[in-house]
């Protein structure tokens, strides 16, 4: 059958309009995946970290960085090394945010620990409350986001977090960092952090969860946030935290 | 180890975020709000001595306004996105409001009271001059040549209201500034109710004395005689405004001192290693105190026509350098120190980059190109002709 | 009052520029700006999929014992009961999704076990760990200990 030049046009034009059509409804209506299993209502997302359990092997940091790309020098998670003397002021380390686990450390007789850190999921967060466009936000299942293609690049809420667990990517130029692995938690598999570390050290919580460990663990256990002066209403639980920890 | 850092600082906290252009925004913007506040001295707080600087300051705010937004733009990773701040502001967040104040400032306050302030000139400009400049007259006329006594008088009142109108809006196009860094309780270098208040006063300093420093210069080039009792009266108002900027400052010091919290002892150390030379030589030694002694002296005895513009030029200049100093140890001070209390970091500005030196300066220079334009354009000194 | 338009007149065209720009504006706006902006708070809830929809590189352990079986039972029964496949392994979804095709390389043992188990005064004194030097005096870690079940 002969096709003319004319009647491609005409089929190409129609489908070029559909496409745009198409395309531009998407990017209007910007709804979220369809048939979905997972309710973000029936979540409320945090952790819960044992300080007494973790080694500083770093496999946190590596399995992070793995997981979601995090470009090189840069941290949604890392661990801190804090020794102490006595009437000193705590010695904190933490080389290339513990990627490759700490340097031995011989030096006997000093209180030491390892403390993991990552984004807190503030419930009232700082950072979010800042943005002036909306690209960052608290998810309603409790994960403090942030939109990859409405972000400015202004670099506010890197200031206004108070933990330090923000960054700007270098390639993409909008600000990164902890998504607590939402692409995974919200397909039932844990983060990339807790299922890599060989102790048990980092664990997922569910607070909406009743059959969640993380209920018996705050009812049984005495825990702390990190700068709870701050009243960011984080999710990050500690046990075991010391006094020294900043 | 990393290079330039001394303890520990937070993994994420050793590059800073906030360059030098961050540090020229408010600095431009105090500029603004301080030159329109003393064109309002004249206008409705009836100082009748500051009227030779009325449109001189007028222009100088225009031309530092329309520079003001290209620092932010050089700085955005996405500066293609930031009309997302009109489109869908956060009105958590002060720096949402920035779009509209700069709009609201620029269209209904700057750009109305020039064209009031002008309008006489320009209907008769569009009538006699020739070529392109003919068109441009034309075009700002709006198509209106209707300049009789009863319009100018219009006018008049008009542009009285938008000037009282002008005000608070000055104020809040610095001062959301001053409230982005004072209400980010995560730092403890910036958190204070008082910076706001802080911002305002140095930007009215700084404001004050680039439009008596223009007044001078721009005297010298036409070589036109200098009205004294107007310099005197701009000097004797920046005098008081550099008393109440000082007083504040001072405060927030001593307030810290006294109560010596946490974050104290790391941000003394900070003060007194990496910002000695800009806090404590160039803001506040030579930057406020040499200024000060001064514009005082000035008020006490009573100096020669030369001598004193001598001494206000050398005030002016050390001025506006401390005003500069002041809005760097707010931004650069703020992230040199690690929110851990452990550590310190340095900045290295870089030259050639998007956010580096070279395009600070140029972007520095580049108001008083517009300003030449302006004046050109604009005449400020139209009036003396006229008698 | 006629008088007053023809004086004032002038003035009525800014303000009329200004609020066409401002009409100009809104419409612009309710083309541009997503229509479930702030369904869920300020923000685009399609940046929800967008988040989700990045790629997964750590299958999970209870991915990896649906085919190894053997390797499971073993370590369920040691001290790396709770020790994820993938901790040693490395990321293994690609494996999962398409073994034949990404064959996962066995890990270097000589380094892997240290990071762990290397003695350092800053770790808890309760986790085993060893002057591997001294204690294996360079012989390879897996040459006695069977790293699925590694207790002696």
């Amino acid at each position: 059958m002969d096709i003319s030049r004319r009647d491609l046009f005409k089929v190409g034009g129609k489908l070029l309009v559909l496409a745009s059509v198409g395309a531009t409804l998407e990017q209007i209506t910007g709804a979220e995946p369809a048939s979905d299993a997972y309710k973000m209502a029936d979540h409320w997302w945090g952790m819960v970290i044992d300080i007494d359990t973790c080694i500083g092997c770093g496999n946190c940091v590596r399995a992070c960085s793995t997981e979601n790309s995090v470009p090189h020098g840069y941290f949604r998670t890392w661990v801190e090394r804090y020794q102490i003397e006595e009437g000193r002021q705590p010695r904190v380390d933490s080389p290339d945010g513990a990627m490759e686990g700490f340097p031995i450390s011989t030096r006997e007789g000093l209180k030491s620990f390892f403390v993991p850190k990552l984004c807190n999921q503030c419930a009232a967060s700082p950072c979010v409350q800042v943005c002036p466009v909306g690209a960052t936000f608290v998810s309603p299942d409790g994960v403090v986001l942030v939109d990859d293609s409405y972000c400015l690049g202004c670099r506010y809420c890197v200031q206004a977090c108070p933990y330090g667990c923000r960054y700007l990517h270098p390639q993409k130029q909008t600000v990164d960092k902890c998504t607590l692995c939402y692409h995974r938690i919200t397909r039932g598999l844990t983060t990339a952090c807790c299922e890599n570390c060989p102790t048990g050290a980092r664990l997922l919580v569910d607070f909406k969860n009743p059959k969640d460990p993380v209920h018996e663990i705050l009812r049984n256990n005495k825990v702390e946030v990190l700068k709870p002066y701050m009243a960011t209403q984080a999710k990050v639980y500690y046990k075991n935290l010391d006094g020294a920890v900043r | 180890m990393i290079a330039g850092v001394d303890g520990f600082m937070y993994p994420n906290e050793v590059e800073l975020q906030w360059s030098v252009l961050i540090v020229l925004y408010p600095y431009i913007t105090g500029l603004v709000a301080g030159a329109f506040i003393l064109a309002s001295l004249e206008r409705v707080f009836k100082v009748e001595a500051v009227r030779p600087t009325y449109r001189l300051a007028l222009l100088t705010a225009l031309a530092f306004l329309l520079v003001a937004p290209l620092p932010l733009q050089l700085h955005l990773g996405h500066p293609e996105r930031s009309f997302e701040m009109y489109l869908t502001p956060h009105t958590s967040s002060a720096m949402a409001m920035f779009g509209f104040v700069y709009l609201w400032y620029l269209t209904v306050v700057l750009l109305v009271e020039i064209w009031l302030e002008y309008r006489a000139e320009i209907v008769g400009l569009a009538q006699t001059s020739s070529g392109i400049r003919r068109l441009i007259y034309r075009a700002l006329t709006l198509g209106s040549y209707n300049v009789s006594p009863e319009a100018r008088r219009i006018d008049d009142k008009v542009g009285y209201a938008v000037t009282v109108i002008g005000i608070p809006s000055a104020f809040l196009l610095h001062g959301y500034v001053g409230f982005i860094f004072g209400s980010v309780k995560a730092n403890p270098w910036w958190s204070t109710p008082l910076m706001p208040i802080v911002f305002l006063f140095s930007a009215m300093v700084s404001g004050i004395a680039a439009v008596m420093v223009l007044y001078v210069v721009s005297s010298k080039l036409r070589k036109v005689a200098i009205d004294m009792r107007c310099l005197d009266t701009i000097a004797r108002y920046l005098f008081y405004t550099f008393v109440i900027d000082f007083t504040l400052e001072m405060l927030d010091l001593v307030h810290r001192t006294y109560e010596s919290d946490e974050s104290f002892r790391s941000l003394d150390f900070m003060v007194h290693t990496r910002l000695w030379f800009s806090q404590v030589i160039l803001q506040i030694m030579l930057g406020t105190l040499v200024p000060l002694t001064i514009l005082a002296a000035n008020q006490l005895w009573r100096f020669s026509a030369g001598a004193r513009k001598a001494m206000y030029m050398t005030a002016g200049g050390l001025t506006l350098i401390g005003i500069f100093a002041m809005r760097w140890n707010v931004v650069i001070g703020g992230q040199l120190f690690s929110k851990s209390f452990l550590g310190y970091t340095s900045y290295k500005v870089e030259l050639v980059t998007r956010e580096g030196l070279l395009p600070a300066i140029a972007l520095m220079i580049l108001p008083f190109v517009i300003f030449l334009v302006l004046i050109k354009l604009l005449p400020p000194w139209q009036e003396e002709k006229a008698g | 009052m006629r008088r007053l338009v023809r004086d004032a007149g002038h003035l009525i065209r800014p303000a009329l520029i200004l609020l066409a720009g401002v009409a100009v504006f809104l419409v612009v706006r309710s083309a541009i700006v997503p229509k479930a902006f702030g369904q869920y708070g300020h923000y685009r809830p399609g940046a929800l999929g967008l988040v989700r929809q990045r790629p997964i590189a750590y299958a999970g352990q209870d991915t990896c014992v649906l085919c190894h079986d053997d390797e499971a039972k073993a370590r369920a029964a040691g001290k790396h009961a709770h020790v994820a496949c993938e901790a040693c392994h490395g990321a293994l979804a690609q494996h999962a999704d398409d073994p034949a095709a990404h064959v996962p390389q066995l890990p270097d043992v000589a380094n892997l076990c240290r990071r762990c188990h290397e003695k350092d005064a800053a770790k808890p004194p309760a986790f085993p760990q060893v002057a591997t030097a001294e204690h294996s005096g360079g012989v390879a870690c897996n040459q006695c200990h069977q790293p699925h079940n590694p207790h002696l």
